[in-house]
C-alpha cells in the first residue's frame, strides 16, 4: 500500500501543489503561445501529456542502462534531448501512419514539444528526485495533467479577457502573463496541500 | 556588419526577453537574488555566443533537413560544458539554479537566435550577435531581480553581497511583499516589465506620426 499511496502523493503534488507551470516554470512558452482558443489548448495539453509520460520511462531507462551503467552521467543533458527530439519525431511518424484522426488533432503541436522545458525538465528532474521507473511514469504523466489542467483554465480566461478593457500598452503578453499570476497565486494556495 | 544597429537591437528593439518574448521559463523561474540573475545571465551569454559562432562556421556544410538537429547537439554540448564548470567552481550557484542550468538547452533564445541569425550570417557579425542579445538577456534578469528581490525581500545584491553573501538589507523585514519571490511576482513583474516597454516602444512613433 505504501507505493500507492506515494505515487497518489507524486500525482497530487504534480497536478496542484508543484504544478509544472505556476510554480515550477516549465513549459511556459507553449502555455502563453498556444493559449488562445480552449481547443487548441486542449489539443496542446494532451499532445505534452502523451510526450511527457513517453519521455520520462525511455530517459529513465536510457539513464539506468546506459548513462549509468557506462559512467557517463555527465552526458545526460545531450542524451536526453536527443532521445526526446527523436521520439517526438518517431510519435510524429506513428501517428500519422496509425491514427490518422489523432495525428490531424495533435500534428502541429508535436514539433512544438521538442523545445517544450517541461519534458525535458521532468526527464532531469526524475533524475534528480532519483525515481524508480514507475514513479518516473507517473510524476510525467501527472506532470502532463497539471499542465493540460492549467492551459485550458488559462485558455478559457483568455477568451474572455477578449472582451476587457484594459490599457492598450498591456495588449499580449503583459495582460496575458498579468492573468497567469494571478492565478499562480490562486495555486499557491494548494501548496499547503499535505496528504500523508 | 552594422554593430552600433546590432547592439541597439539586442539591448532594446529586439530585446530577446522583453520584444522577442523568448525564454520566458528561466527569466521567471530564477530571477529571485542579484547573483542568481547575473550567473544565469552570464551563463547564457557565454553558450549564446559560443553557438552562434560555431554555427555560423557549419552553416555551408549541414543539409537543411537536418539544421535544427545540429544545433540542437552543438548547444548541448556547450551547456554540459558550462554546466559542469559552475559545478565545479560556483556550487552556490548550481544548488540555487538547479535544473534550469541543463534547460538552457531548450532556452528558445540560442535555438531561436541560430535559426534567425547565425544561420543566414557571417561569423563575426554572429560573435557580436550573442554577445549583444546575451547582454539585453542579462540586463533584464538584472532589472527582475533588483525589482523582486528589493520588493519581496528587502535587500539588494542577495547571493554575493553582504553579511554572508545574504545581501545588504534596505527595507526593514516587516516591510517586504514576501509575494514577489514567489512565482507569482516572476508573472507580475516581466507582465508589467512587457508593458512598459511596448509603451516606450510605441510612443515616439506616434510622436512622429503627429508631427507630420
Amino acid at each position: 500500500m505504501d507505493t500507492v499511496f506515494s505515487l497518489l502523493a507524486i500525482s497530487l503534488g504534480a497536478i496542484l501543489s508543484n504544478n509544472f507551470i505556476f510554480s515550477q516554470f516549465l513549459g511556459i512558452c507553449p502555455f502563453l503561445g498556444v493559449s488562445k482558443k480552449v481547443d487548441t489548448a486542449v489539443g496542446m495539453g494532451i499532445a505534452v501529456t502523451f510526450v511527457m509520460g513517453l519521455a520520462s520511462a525511455i530517459t529513465w531507462l536510457v539513464n539506468t542502462f546506459i548513462l549509468v551503467k557506462f559512467d557517463l552521467m555527465y552526458m545526460q543533458t545531450v542524451a536526453f534531448i536527443l532521445v526526446i527530439a527523436s521520439l517526438v519525431q518517431f510519435i510524429e511518424m506513428f501517428l500519422q501512419k496509425s491514427m490518422p484522426t489523432l495525428y490531424t488533432a495533435l500534428g502541429v503541436y508535436l514539433p512544438l514539444i521538442t523545445t517544450n522545458c517541461a519534458v525535458l525538465g521532468v526527464a532531469l528532474l526524475n533524475i534528480q528526485n532519483s525515481y524508480g521507473f514507475i514513479e518516473s511514469v507517473v510524476y510525467g504523466i501527472t506532470g502532463g495533467l497539471g499542465f493540460l489542467l492549467a492551459i485550458v483554465l488559462f485558455a478559457s480566461i483568455r477568451e474572455k479577457l477578449v472582451f476587457a478593457d484594459y490599457p492598450k500598452n498591456w495588449e499580449g503578453f503583459p495582460i496575458a502573463l498579468v492573468t497567469a499570476g494571478l492565478m499562480a497565486l490562486a495555486f499557491m494556495g494548494f501548496s499547503g496541500l499535505q496528504v500523508w | 556588419m552594422n554593430l552600433k544597429k546590432q547592439f541597439m537591437d539586442g539591448l532594446l528593439y529586439q530585446n530577446p526577453v522583453l520584444v522577442q518574448v523568448l525564454g520566458m521559463c528561466s527569466t521567471m523561474a530564477i530571477t529571485t537574488s542579484f547573483f542568481n540573475g547575473l550567473g544565469m545571465g552570464v551563463a547564457v551569454l557565454i553558450i549564446l555566443t559560443l553557438s552562434n559562432v560555431i554555427i555560423s562556421l557549419i552553416r555551408k556544410i549541414v543539409p537543411d533537413k537536418i539544421r535544427i538537429a545540429m544545433f540542437i547537439v552543438v548547444i548541448a554540448g556547450f551547456v554540459t560544458m558550462v554546466d559542469l564548470l559552475i559545478q565545479a567552481f560556483l556550487p552556490d550557484l548550481a544548488k540555487s539554479l538547479g535544473v534550469f542550468i541543463p534547460l538552457i538547452v531548450v532556452n528558445c533564445i540560442i535555438l531561436g537566435r541560430a535559426e534567425a541569425f547565425s544561420y543566414k550570417n557571417g561569423v563575426g557579425a554572429s560573435f557580436f550577435d550573442g554577445v549583444f542579445q546575451g547582454i539585453g538577456y542579462t540586463l533584464v534578469l538584472l532589472i527582475m531581480c533588483i525589482i523582486r528581490e528589493f520588493l519581496g525581500a528587502g535587500t539588494f545584491g542577495g547571493g554575493i553581497l553582504g553579511p554572508g553573501g545574504k545581501g545588504i538589507t534596505i527595507l526593514p523585514s516587516q516591510y517586504p511583499i514576501g509575494m514577489l519571490t514567489m512565482p507569482v511576482g516572476g508573472f507580475l513583474v516581466l507582465g508589467t516589465l512587457i508593458a512598459t516597454m511596448q509603451w516606450a516602444l510605441n510612443r515616439p512613433k506616434k510622436n512622429k506620426e503627429e508631427s507630420k
